[in-house]
């Protein structure tokens, strides 16, 4: 069973790996260990059938997203986190409140256990089109997109358009013109 | 092929250890690196419900995902750069007052 290896190898990679961005210090490594998981999710839509997705996946996420992130990360150039000062002063790290903050967080981790025990297992796809030829097929998506998500895809230009703006008005240096 | 539920359990392991990144981490560059963690989940259930249920359109939601991440990343680290320069710190705490 080459796909289950692969399945489970790559799900792994993609778990260990955003588990030590969130273990990191330096916000670079973060970055880079970001990419690993990304790289890994690829992956993992390749054995889904889904060889476009996998590559926008790199493009997108790993080649543009993350650089933008490498970038701001050099040009702030603040590698380490200094929270002491911060932790003693802030309302919201005293012990009570810090206390329901973990409940929470167990109250969510119990949900996802309940919903995940509830699942009717599906072991192969079903429907109309489950050979998954058609759902691989990067004619069938772009006839998707262009046709039954036309309204959602030109909004999606308005999204990006006021998106840029937005980053370059606040961007700016007040003195700029 | 791998059993539906696989899938959704890396997905739900993603999502968990990006809000465990949002609200442990106290550096807004990893804060938002945890968001594109959680965003990255939900990609990966949408494309197994997808290639699950035959159809291609949990893939086109996929992309229209991506581009919301893009603007998010865009506008977020912007933001960042912002804050950075009026405060010189990373730190969420640090932003406490509504005017400075």
């Amino acid at each position: 069973m080459p796909e289950s290896v692969l399945f489970y190898l790559l799900s792994g990679l993609a778990v260990a790996a955003s588990a030590l961005v969130i273990g990191q210090r330096n916000p670079m490594y973060s970055v880079l260990l970001l990419i690993v998981s990304f790289a890994a999710l690829a992956g993992l839509y390749i054995v889904l059938d889904a060889p476009f997705v996998a590559m926008a996946q790199m493009i997108i996420y790993a080649g543009a997203i993350m650089v933008l992130f490498l970038f701001v990360v050099m040009l702030l150039n603040a590698a380490q986190e200094d929270a002491a000062e911060w932790d003693r002063l802030h309302p919201l790290r005293r012990p009570g409140i810090a206390r329901v903050g973990v409940l929470l967080a167990v109250v969510l981790v119990g949900q996802l256990a309940w919903a995940l025990a509830k699942i009717v297992e599906l072991d192969t796809p079903v429907g109309a089109r489950a050979d998954g030829a058609v759902v691989a097929s990067v004619r069938e998506l772009g006839r998707v997109l262009f046709t039954d998500y036309a309204f959602a895809f030109e909004a999606t230009s308005v999204l990006i358009l006021v998106a840029m703006l937005g980053a370059v008005v606040l961007a700016r240096r007040d003195g700029d013109a | 092929m791998i059993p539906l539920s696989h899938y959704l359990i890396v997905s739900a392991l993603l999502f968990a250890i990006g809000t465990a990144g949002v609200f442990l981490r106290k550096n807004l560059i990893t804060i938002l690196l945890s968001v594109e963690i959680m965003l990255n989940a939900v990609n990966l259930s949408f494309v197994a419900f997808g290639r699950y249920a035959g159809s291609v359109d949990g893939q086109i939601i996929t992309f229209f995902v991506m581009t919301v991440a893009a603007a998010e990343a865009a506008v977020g680290l912007a933001l960042v750069i912002a804050l950075f320069r009026t405060r010189a710190s990373l730190n969420p705490d640090a932003f406490t007052s509504l005017k400075w």
